[in-house]
């Protein structure tokens, strides 16, 4: 006869199951079957992205060429690093979670998030380099001079400079757009993170929340994998 | 009230082959949907409730006959894909005497103009066996040129040339249709094509007077474009000549590699709005972009011109 | 589970019993969100329906006349389409009878994340009130695969706000098929193997693995579209370097699975009615299995169909032909199997088996016009005419639709408790079989002749078929609206049912009608293939029943 656990179990170290699951199990296995999937969607969300950029660099590699030099490796490079440490300080969340250390659980989510904040900023260092030089599309948009230069060299009429022009915008609207849509994904995942540390600094999970974090964990280390593909597409391909 | 077609007419050469392959599909299609329909009858009557039959061990798989509708769809699929294929594929090749037709859709009309010069509106005339090919282009949105008559269609995209052809057999007036959904007035963007014997035809083109031809044109806006500036004869300046160059590879730098690229309707269209996207190789590039300057039909009749070219030199 | 403690005694209280709007509106029931989701889809079909309906009036008569303008007819065919397809069809039979029966039919108490569940519902009405929105405050007029760069540059109505609905509604169907997905994995009951679950949660989760891989891409095509629209970036501008061919590209890379999102769970039904009907067990399980799988994984591959006049080079449309053809022998096999399985059965002929073979003759016509339309060279005749509009309603409708009604006729007593009149039923599936031919074969003869779609106006030798075609779509709309009617009805006599008024193997039958909140009283444990009938059986209490009767 199926009952509804909470009232039974006491051991604190078991977590709460949920009434329709059979076994802890059987629970855990569908957290991460699920986020094993919804991951999937989110390949192919980006997949969809990644073929427009790729189909638009065959297409204009001039001036896609010209615009790529334009991303700062080294803030870059260095994001790539802050990112990479966030990963290790989350599986270490992760390890933590199953050996039921929750202290260092909280410690280590929150230097997840402190880096994962640092990312952005940086990011945002970037963005903001890149607004101030009029990177960004849209009405303020506007050629770096040397790049002018250098498009009036291989172009001598205003309309063919203006064609330019426009693929060079091109390559900025996917690497906001693409960029953008993954600190969206990193906003979501910092937020997660804080909210994860703090539930289990106040002991809301029964048991040590292991299955909430290895999907945290989850998450988190595939936003770092987009980023790992984002990086070498964007600044370095040239 | 009763007599509304039922079939569309056969205009063209391809009209009958396309219609021959239907029937043979549509025939396929009755077979087959004819069978299910007769074995799901016949198995409701003799199968109903309380009809005395053998109902001892109804089948529950049987690999030869999941075999069997497997192959046989699949060998059927076959058939009609490879018929189709080759049907399709001669849709890509016009015959080398077919007669150019430029066409211009725009929001929402047709703009056809003849290579001898005369230009319609949503009205082409041609001439009865004569095979025409289509040079298209849009000047706003995808439209698709459609003549059910002859079974043909292609879309007609901005910034880009597609083409198709035909060679109607049967004189008469038939529907031309814009097929792709272009906006407010699409059902309104439809045309005639008048198939006229060939005598009639003559006499059609030369009502207005013989005007100049649509490669004379090209030429005199080859003048006016200052294209002739550099392009023709003995100028100093440093310009490839266009005789006999269309349909012929010409040589592209690459870097420092040296391809080949046929100098078709795309490559000279790009030429004038991008020149610098394919310089020929060993000359500079200097050529000035035409973009916005000339008009879709100004295009078409400037290629007509460079077509009209293509013998020259080698006859000379 | 075997918990020492306290036995809670919940009395066998079915999933209806609470009343309040909130106990409605914060559930996370399987079997509640499949109501509120049969609600839903209801509204937007008959709200679908109705654009069509005003779309048939004005193909009455060549000229424009009951529209005022050609605008006011494009907005409508845009809003039937995207209502239809996304609003209507995507969810009707896996958001309404897929959460209603699949938790059941795997003997689990609930899908996987029953928060999530109610939250696609949620999502999914977001979309939904916004579609509607626009409908009331200008339309859109793109149709509904919205081709650049008409709706990019050209279309001066909502198309940002649709192309927002739209990727808002994707994500409903993603947590939809996440779900099912999960739960087909990880909440079978003990025994229920992979080759003993019905073909319905077969067919739901090789539908799920299209949800979850292919709105995506959906997604992010018609994001490009809004930014494009609000920025002009031009990403699909010609005339600064974009190419509207590639939205073109993305956009079918979705949309044609998509065509398989909607039919499969078609299959899902029939695969259920027909074995039931015919009392004997279903011929060719495994094939039938494997065939809706590879259905979904050939799905993928054929997009390039759509585009065989677009422009994409002659060798690209060569290889989306041939793989369009193979992926119409896994529907092939389905079809002989149906009809393999009527073989030595003891047949009854009640509402749900007329619709399931009413699916079968139509389903079979809707795919061999496919195949014609795989073909290269009448592809090129008949692409965007009336015949392909016919072919994809003889799917959609004649497929889908049928299937749907069948369902909801077959699950009806199951759902609600309560017997649907059987005679009612039977007119409205022969009502909707007649009105649908009626109104969609003159349509194939339209296509040959070379009637464009979406078309305002049109040649007047064209009339007398658009005539019949309205006459049929008339006959149509009564035989959808009487169920909608004698449905609602049956709900006012008390719970009459019986847990299995069909004699129906299947999980969801050996519990009450209508289930109680948690689905089953005892753990359950499979221990037998699915479709176990027995005709001879049948035949024996039929002849009982008959000498009963008599005497």
């Amino acid at each position: 006869m199926h009952t509804t656990s909470a009232s039974t179990t006491l051991d604190e170290s078991q977590p709460l199951l949920l009434s329709h699951f059979d076994d802890l199990e059987q629970q855990h296995n569908a957290s991460n079957l699920g986020m094993w999937f919804f991951l999937a969607t989110e390949v192919m969300f980006f997949s969809g992205l990644i073929a427009a950029y790729t189909v638009y660099r065959a297409l204009s590699p001039e001036a896609f060429h010209l615009a790529s030099r334009h991303m700062n490796r080294v803030l870059g490079f260095v994001n790539t690093l802050v990112l990479l440490s966030s990963s290790l300080t989350m599986a270490m969340a992760v390890r933590e979670s199953q050996l039921g250390n929750k202290k260092r659980v909280v410690w280590f989510l929150v230097a997840t998030a402190v880096l994962g904040v640092g990312f952005l900023g940086i990011k945002a260092v970037e963005y903001s380099i890149e607004i101030h030089h009029h990177l960004l599309p849209g009405a303020h948009f506007q050629i770096p001079s040397e790049d002018l230069t250098e498009m009036k060299e291989v172009s001598s009429t205003p309309e063919e400079l203006g064609l330019l022009k426009g693929r060079f915008q091109m390559m900025f609207v996917l690497y906001f757009f693409l960029t953008g849509v993954h600190a969206f994904h990193m906003i979501v995942g910092i937020v997660i993170v804080l909210i994860m540390a703090n539930l289990m600094r106040i002991g809301w999970f029964s048991g040590h929340g292991t299955t909430q974090i290895e999907v945290t964990g989850l998450y988190w280390h595939f936003v770092d994998v987009v980023w790992v593909f984002l990086y070498p597409l964007l600044y370095l391909i040239d | 009230m009763w007599d509304f077609p039922l079939f569309p007419e056969q205009a063209s050469s391809n009209a009958q082959k396309v219609d021959a392959l239907m029937l043979f599909e549509v025939g396929i299609l009755l077979f087959f949907t004819i069978l299910i329909c007769v074995l799901i009858l016949v198995f409701s009557l003799r199968f109903r409730r309380g009809a005395r039959v053998d109902r001892s061990h109804p089948p529950t798989h049987g690999k030869a006959m999941e075999t069997v509708w497997i192959i046989v769809p699949l060998l059927i699929s076959i058939v009609m894909f490879v018929w189709s294929t080759r049907l399709f594929f001669e849709l890509y090749e016009a015959p080398p005497d077919a007669a150019e037709i430029s066409v211009v859709g725009k929001q929402w009309m047709w703009y056809l103009q003849h290579p001898q010069g005369r230009a319609e509106t949503n009205e082409l005339h041609v001439p009865l066996g004569q095979a025409v090919k289509l040079n298209m282009t849009s000047q706003d949105v995808i439209h698709s040129f459609f003549i059910p008559a002859f079974r043909i269609k292609q879309d007609v995209l901005p910034g880009r040339y597609t083409s198709l052809w035909f060679r109607p057999t049967k004189v008469g007036v038939y529907d031309l249709f814009c097929a792709e959904y272009c906006g407010t007035n699409h059902s309104i963007m439809i045309g005639k094509v008048h198939v006229m014997e060939p005598a009639d035809y003559e006499q059609w083109l030369s009502a207005k007077g013989v005007g100049p031809s649509q490669a004379e044109e090209g030429e005199q806006l080859f003048v006016q474009h200052h294209c002739a500036g550099c392009h023709r004869g003995s100028q100093t300046v440093n310009a490839p000549r266009l005789e006999g160059v269309y349909g012929k590879p010409v040589p592209i730098q690459k870097g420092k590699d040296v391809g080949f690229v046929t100098a078709d309707d795309r490559y000279i269209r790009d030429s004038i709005l991008m020149p610098k996207s394919e310089v020929v190789a060993g000359y500079e590039p200097l050529m000035p972009s035409y973009k916005d300057q000339i008009s879709e039909p100004d295009l078409l009749k400037i290629i007509a011109y460079i077509k009209s070219i293509a013998t020259r030199e080698t006859s000379q | 589970m075997s918990a020492p403690a306290v036995v809670v005694e919940d009395p066998p209280e079915d999933y209806l019993q609470e009343h309040t709007l909130k106990s409605w509106l914060l559930t996370t029931d399987h079997k509640r969100v499949g109501i509120l989701y049969m609600i839903s889809v209801t509204v937007f079909f008959f709200v679908g329906g109705a654009a069509a309906t005003l779309m048939r009036l004005e193909l009455m008569t060549p000229q424009g006349d009951v529209l005022a303008t050609p605008d006011a007819y494009n907005r409508l065919f845009t809003m039937h389409g995207v209502i239809m397809i996304f609003f209507f069809l995507v969810p009707a039979i896996p958001s309404v009878l897929g959460n209603f029966l699949l938790p059941l039919m795997i003997g689990a108490r609930d899908l996987a994340f029953p928060k999530i569940n109610l939250l696609s519902w949620y999502v999914y009405m977001v979309g939904g009130v916004m579609g509607i929105w626009i409908m009331i405050f200008g339309g859109v007029d793109t149709g509904w695969t919205f081709y650049t760069p008409f709706s990019t540059m050209y279309s001066n109505t909502m198309v940002v706000t649709a192309a927002v609905a739209v990727f808002i509604t994707g994500f409903s169907s993603i947590l939809t098929g996440l779900n099912f997905i999960v739960t087909v994995h990880t909440m079978r009951a003990p025994g229920m193997t992979w080759f003993r679950l019905p073909l319905f949660v077969w067919s739901h989760y090789a539908t799920s693995l299209i949800m979850v891989l292919g709105t995506p891409v959906l997604a992010i095509s018609v994001i490009l579209i809004a930014l494009e629209r609000l920025f002009g970036v031009g990403i699909f501008d010609p005339a600064i370097g974009g190419d509207p061919i590639l939205f073109q590209h993305l956009f079918w890379f979705y949309s044609h699975p998509a065509v398989y999102i909607m039919v499969l769970p078609g299959f899902a039904v029939v695969s259920e009615i027909i074995p039931c009907f015919a009392r004997r067990p279903i011929f060719g399980y495994k094939f039938i299995a494997f065939a809706s799988v590879a259905i979904a994984v050939f799905g993928f591959l054929v997009w390039g169909h759509h585009m065989f006049v677009s422009g994409q080079s002659m060798y690209a449309g060569t290889i989306f032909s041939i793989l369009s053809f193979l992926v119409a022998i896994p529907s092939a096999i389905k079809v002989f199997n149906w009809t393999a399985t009527l073989y030595k059965g003891s047949l009854r002929f009640d509402t749900p088996m007329l619709y399931a073979l009413g699916f079968i003759g139509l389903f079979t016509i809707g795919g061999l016009t496919g195949l014609m339309l795989a073909s290269l060279a009448i592809d090129v005749h008949v692409h965007d005419t009336y015949f392909v509009v016919a072919h994809f309603h003889y799917i959609m409708v004649g497929g889908t639709v049928m299937a749907y009604l069948g369902g909801i006729h077959f699950w009806w007593p199951k759902i609600s408790g309560r017997m649907y009149p059987e005679i009612w039923g039977k007119l409205s599936a022969l009502l909707v079989f007649v009105g649908f031919n009626l109104t969609f074969f003159p349509q194939f003869l339209l296509g040959y002749l070379g009637m464009p779609r979406r078309y305002y106006e049109y040649r007047p030798e064209f009339q007398v078929l658009n005539v019949m075609s309205t006459a049929g779509a008339s006959i149509l709309a009564v035989g959808y609206v009487l169920p909608l009617f004698y449905l609602l009805l049956s709900l006012r006599k008390p719970a009459n049912a019986g847990p299995n008024p069909w004699g129906a193997t299947g999980l969801e039958w050996q519990v009450e009608s209508p289930p109680s909140v948690h689905n089953f009283h005892e753990p359950v444990v499979v221990t037998c293939e699915p479709y176990m009938y027995s005709p001879e059986e049948a035949e024996r209490e039929y002849a009982h029943d008959q000498r009963v009767h008599n005497a």
